[in-house]
């Protein structure tokens, strides 16, 4: 076999450094958000948050325990009988309009603290997260006063009472709006939990609800670790849970609610399949694919990791997948031209060392591009695992970095059939440019979501959640407003 | 009688319009700053079709354009004491000889549009006398259309001859196929044709005649240069790239360079391998590379317009 | 002709001669559209009159784990073909039950008499059961048109969302309302396209079996519902931990019951509903959010272009 020419995307015209300049306004200490202040822990419990690109601490955050949780809730409920359940439905709307049109006008500054905290290149933070949010906020803004109108029947809505959610350090800030604004629309009242490692944007927020004149109690946010979360979700005055995070921890709580009627909806893990059919677009595919597994450094619950390809395109696919993988640029996540940035943490760089170790054990074949990686700082290059079989760990587990098993598949059924053999049921991904095979075969993956010669997409109108393992409920859209409503 | 497509070059691959508006989006993000914008400017300068292309070109005016193709700028401007000549200049046939004069010894080539540019309704025997005359009057690269009429009914080995044909009139000369994509209605049609005239012996192929709107467009450009990739996974052939008409200002080039880098890589990188058809594009690379090393914005009272 | 719910044919006696011999009927599980003995061979005395001695009404099954097992392959096996199968068809099918019913009407309502129903009670049971079913019938073609939306994303893309059936679905038959309870916390789980295992009213298990022969002459496809009875509390417990049960729908009304089925559950994140505390007799038990209780929301994107 002859090697077929090949590109060559090491060039002398490369890209200067293109650092995003706009200024952040960070303090060095953050207390917890109770009641409209910002307060310490009761008991005085502090934790660090690093950049995980330069391993430098930002800011030091209280670690609200139970008694802080306790007082949240407190401020919560009275918050929720006194003012917020009781105000007129446009009024809370407009709270919502006002925090959207807030967010946008300091997006810039949102933009840079999610990637100094969280490691995300400045251009997804930019013009993915930020700009979600402030969709998010005025997608549910819209709905406090049509309530009326978003269920069928004759029962009416009512809000839950107080909602305690936590959510997880991949996309801070937008989990943050996905959870607060169809809660606050639907009248209840607010107590949030960050991700330990990423807690800043929240309690920038929290400022921002503040500037915008959300009365206060309507949303507390209370920073802290697993203990927190906990102190939240068992709290007997939270009357619905919302999670974002591992399916351990969701089981955990599932069972943790077993006694009681909370109600809950938990966003979970995954493992999608992004299936391409030999009559795909075989470009968009390739870019498909980058954006399905590459996306915020793999950090996506509903990440494409695994790649089914119809053999008969597998080394055509595989060629164009490698030559695009050798243009993404590894580092600063301020760069805007970083297209893979910061590993969020050391623990989950060290949980991806892992299995890159243990994919290779197993006998997978792994490749990477010789892209450059900053020396200091938690990084790791985009990896592709192929003659993946179906058992090895890297196509089981999910990962949560920049990796992407890859499978071959011979026939339709064959393919729906892998897809489906997982016991997550999150997202999956289907290419082909046959219109009658798009809809055999979204109708078949089993998962929430499913992205048709697309992948990562995603819109306020548009609910998300997983079947199986991946989770219970859905958040966006119109199905996502029902989950905070009561009908009576 | 409609005429099957019996055309035996291998088949297309599907082209998804969103995904590629998606992805020439992503390269319009990216931020080129500093020394690594310089560069571009000026490669940018080494790979301009220096264009005109109006009934109103006279020798005159042809004289003037040659002149700014060797003398860009004052060379006492800051940044502009080494800066590459265009790639080309291109006119119409009759300007050749005028053009040619100019030129000699230069290093800048000489391209005539022809076969019947820009539409390319004419009969095909005149097209190639038209070509073989431009050749013959001293042009070095020919830009010719593509019949779409004949394209859009499908009758795709006619335009795989008239491109073969052409290339066969140029002789020597390098030929760049116009597909004219603003004519073409859908990326599908844009890639066929474009796996067309690379198989029908095209050296470059180019978006547009500038006389269609829309002319070239970051997506018809990714589209074309995703079909020159795959032939040179296919066949080892290194073909070129033009867009023409519509780009304007060093911004909207230099991102084109970025798709090339992107998607083509290194080869790519040289006016051997890609040009830009633009008249007015020029000045606006060189008020920024002059702003670049001045630090000053600049204006366009200082840059001549030829 | 209508037959008469009131009329109970008295089989006790011959016209011409000697007292004739009753057939006593055998109550069995049905698993897979058979009605197989359960596998253990246990059974457990039914009473007349639903006391705790007396005429032995049955010797009913005491399902196992193994069983219940059973069972829930059957459902897999049998899930795909009833989620693909028509909405039309499935309305069609729910209907003819219903129709087979008010033909079986007056067995029924003998039946829940003899496990200690007043008889006016037993024929609300029998009627509420029969009306349910058609009203759920008619859901079957219109609550994907109640609940699905299309969603206005930002983008160019083409965005709906749908629902899809959960899977395999355990019904916990309420104790009450042995007919109309079981009938109304199961209609809108098989209405939905899921298939389900009912373990049945432990008290009151005959009419559970009697409506399988129902389902099993009306077109029910074989593992759509599979029906074992025993003992809850030696059940449950395999339910909630059973790996390939999706959802779990409790219409009984024991706190703890729920509460342990809830926990084991969540080993594979099983939806589990509560339904207790409901008059199954009443109108509120028609609500189509029952059916939204065991599907899944999908949701579809798929860019919009040429």
């Amino acid at each position: 076999m002859t090697t077929s020419p090949t590109l060559n995307f090491d060039t002398d015209w490369s890209y200067a450094p293109a650092p995003e300049t706009a200024p952040v306004e960070l303090a060095d200490a953050y207390g917890l958000f109770i009641n409209g202040e910002f307060t310490d822990a009761k008991a005085g419990k502090t934790f660090g948050t690093v950049n995980p690109a330069t391993e430098k601490r930002l800011a030091t955050v209280a670690e609200a325990g139970d008694a802080d949780v306790d007082a949240a809730v407190t401020a919560a409920q009275t918050a929720y009988d006194k003012v917020w359940s009781k105000m007129p439905a446009a009024d809370r709307g407009k709270y919502l309009f006002r925090i959207a049109r807030l967010i946008q006008e300091r997006a810039r500054e949102f933009a840079v603290l999610e990637s100094m905290d969280g490691g995300k290149p400045i251009r997804e933070s930019r013009d993915v997260d930020i700009p979600l949010v402030a969709a998010h906020f005025f997608y549910y803004a819209g709905w406090a006063d049509k309530l009326d109108y978003a269920f069928p029947g004759p029962r009416k809505p009512s809000p839950v009472g107080v909602c305690g959610q936590v959510i997880p350090w991949n996309f801070p800030l937008l989990m943050a709006a996905w959870k607060l604004a169809p809660a606050l629309a639907c009248g209840n009242t607010v107590v949030l939990k960050p991700a330990e490692t990423t807690p800043l944007t929240a309690l920038k927020l929290a400022e921002l609800l503040r500037d915008a004149e959300l009365p206060p109690g309507v949303v507390n946010i209370l920073p802290g670790a697993g203990a927190t979360g906990a102190a939240i979700v068992n709290h007997p005055g939270v009357k619905k849970v919302a999670f974002t995070g591992s399916t351990d921890v969701g089981k955990a709580i599932a069972r943790s609610l077993a006694k009681t009627d909370k109600r809950f909806t938990l966003e979970l893990g995954g493992k999608a399949a992004n299936l391409v059919f030999a009559d795909a677009a075989i470009d968009q595919a390739v870019e498909g694919i980058v954006n399905g597994i590459f996306f915020n450094q793999g950090h996506v619950c509903c990440a494409g990791s695994r790649l089914f390809v119809e053999e008969s395109i597998h080394d055509e696919l595989i060629a164009k997948l490698q030559d695009r993988m050798k243009t993404l640029i590894v580092g600063d996540p301020l760069d805007k031209n970083t297209d893979i940035g910061a590993i969020n943490s050391r623990p989950q760089l060290e949980k991806i060392e892992h299995y890159l170790k243990l994919g290779q054990e197993e006998g997978a074949e792994m490749w990477q591009p010789e892209t450059p990686v900053p020396a200091r700082g938690f990084f790791c290059k985009p990896t592709l695992f192929l003659n993946c079989a179906q058992s090895s760990s890297v196509v089981q587990d999910e990962i949560f970095g920049p990796v992407l098993a890859v499978q071959t598949f011979r026939t339709f059924g064959e393919a729906m059939t892998k897809a489906n053999n997982t016991p997550y049921g999150l997202s999956g991904g289907v290419w082909t440019d046959k219109g009658a095979k798009v809809f055999k075969a979204t109708s078949k993956v089993r998962a929430g979501v499913v992205w048709a010669n697309t992948f990562n997409k995603f819109d306020p109108s548009s609910p998300f959640g997983g079947y199986k393992e991946s989770g219970v409920g859905r958040e966006g859209g119109l199905h996502g407003l029902k989950e905070y409503c009561s009908l009576n | 009688m409609p005429m099957p497509e019996t055309v035996s070059i291998p088949p297309s691959p599907p082209v998804d319009q969103v995904g590629i508006h998606e992805r020439a989006a992503r390269f319009a993000s990216r931020s080129i700053k500093k020394e690594a914008k310089v560069q571009a400017l000026k490669l940018t300068l080494s790979m301009i079709d220096l264009t005109t292309l109006t009934g109103a070109d006279s020798p005159g005016k042809v004289k003037q354009l040659c002149t700014k193709a060797k003398h860009l700028a004052d060379p006492d401007l800051p940044g502009c004491d080494d800066l590459p000549h265009v790639a080309a200049v291109c006119v119409y046939p009759t300007m050749v000889p005028v053009a040619k004069k100019e030129l000699d010894g230069t290093g800048i080539h000489l391209a005539a549009v022809a076969t019947g540019f820009p539409t390319g309704q004419y009969p095909l025997p005149v097209r190639l006398e038209d070509t073989r005359r431009a050749v013959e009057a001293g042009a070095d690269e020919i830009d010719m259309v593509i019949s779409r009429g004949r394209f859009l009914a499908g009758d795709l080995n006619y335009v795989f001859d008239e491109i073969a044909q052409t290339k066969e009139a140029c002789g020597e000369a390098h030929l760049k196929v116009i597909l004219e994509t603003g004519e073409l209605s859908t990326y599908d049609n844009v890639r066929r044709a474009s796996d067309l005239a690379m198989h029908a012996g095209a050296d470059f192929i180019k978006t547009s005649t500038g006389t269609v709107s829309p002319a070239a467009t970051p997506e018809v450009t990714l589209v074309m240069l995703q079909a020159i990739a795959d032939f040179h996974r296919a066949t080892g052939k290194v073909i070129g790239m033009k867009p023409a008409g519509g780009i304007k200002t060093s911004k909207q080039a230099i991102h084109y360079l970025v798709m090339l880098r992107e998607t083509l890589g290194q080869q790519w990188l040289h006016p051997d391998r890609f040009r830009f058809g633009a008249s007015s594009l020029a000045n606006d690379v060189l008020m920024q590379i002059v702003k670049q090393a001045s630090g000053n914005y600049q204006s366009g009272d200082y840059f001549s317009l030829d | 002709m209508k037959p008469d719910t009131d009329t109970i044919v008295d089989t006790s006696t011959d016209t011409h001669a000697s007292p004739r011999l009753a057939v006593a009927k055998t109550y069995k599980l049905y698993l897979g559209g058979k009605f197989p003995r359960t596998e253990s061979g246990r059974y457990y005395k039914l009473f007349s009159g639903g006391g705790d001695s007396g005429e032995v009404l049955a010797n009913v099954c005491l399902g196992s784990r193994k069983d219940f097992r059973n069972a829930v392959v059957a459902a897999r096996a049998a899930q795909p073909g009833w989620a693909s199968a028509s909405a039309f068809l499935k309305s069609q099918i729910l209907y003819r039950v219903a129709e087979m019913l008010e033909g079986r009407a007056s067995q029924f309502a003998a039946e829940l008499v003899s496990m200690g129903l007043e008889p006016e009670a037993a024929r609300a049971e029998v009627t509420t059961a029969i009306d349910r079913l058609v009203h759920f019938a008619g859901w079957a073609d219109k609550y994907q048109q109640v609940f699905s939306a299309v969603n206005p994303v930002a983008s160019s893309h083409f965005n709906f969302t749908i629902l899809e059936p959960t899977g395999v679905v355990a019904v916990i038959a309420p104790e009450a309302s042995p007919l109309a309870g079981l009938v109304s916390a199961l209609v809108p789980v098989i209405v939905g396209g899921n298939t389900a295992v009912v373990i049945a009213s432990h008290a009151r298990p005959l009419s559970a079996i009697t409506l399988a022969e129902v389902l099993h002459t009306s077109d029910v496809p074989g593992g759509v519902v599979n029906l074992i009875t025993g003992d809850k509390a030696e059940l449950l417990p395999h339910v909630g931990t059973h790996m390939d049960v999706n959802a779990v729908v409790y219409a009984d009304d024991d706190r703890d019951q729920l509460a342990a089925l809830r926990e084991a559950a969540a080993d594979n994140l099983k939806r589990v509903v509560q339904r207790g505390g409901v008059d199954w007799l009443g109108d509120d038990a028609n609500d189509p959010y029952t059916i939204l209780a065991t599907q899944e929301v999908k949701t579809t994107w798929h860019p919009i272009g040429v």
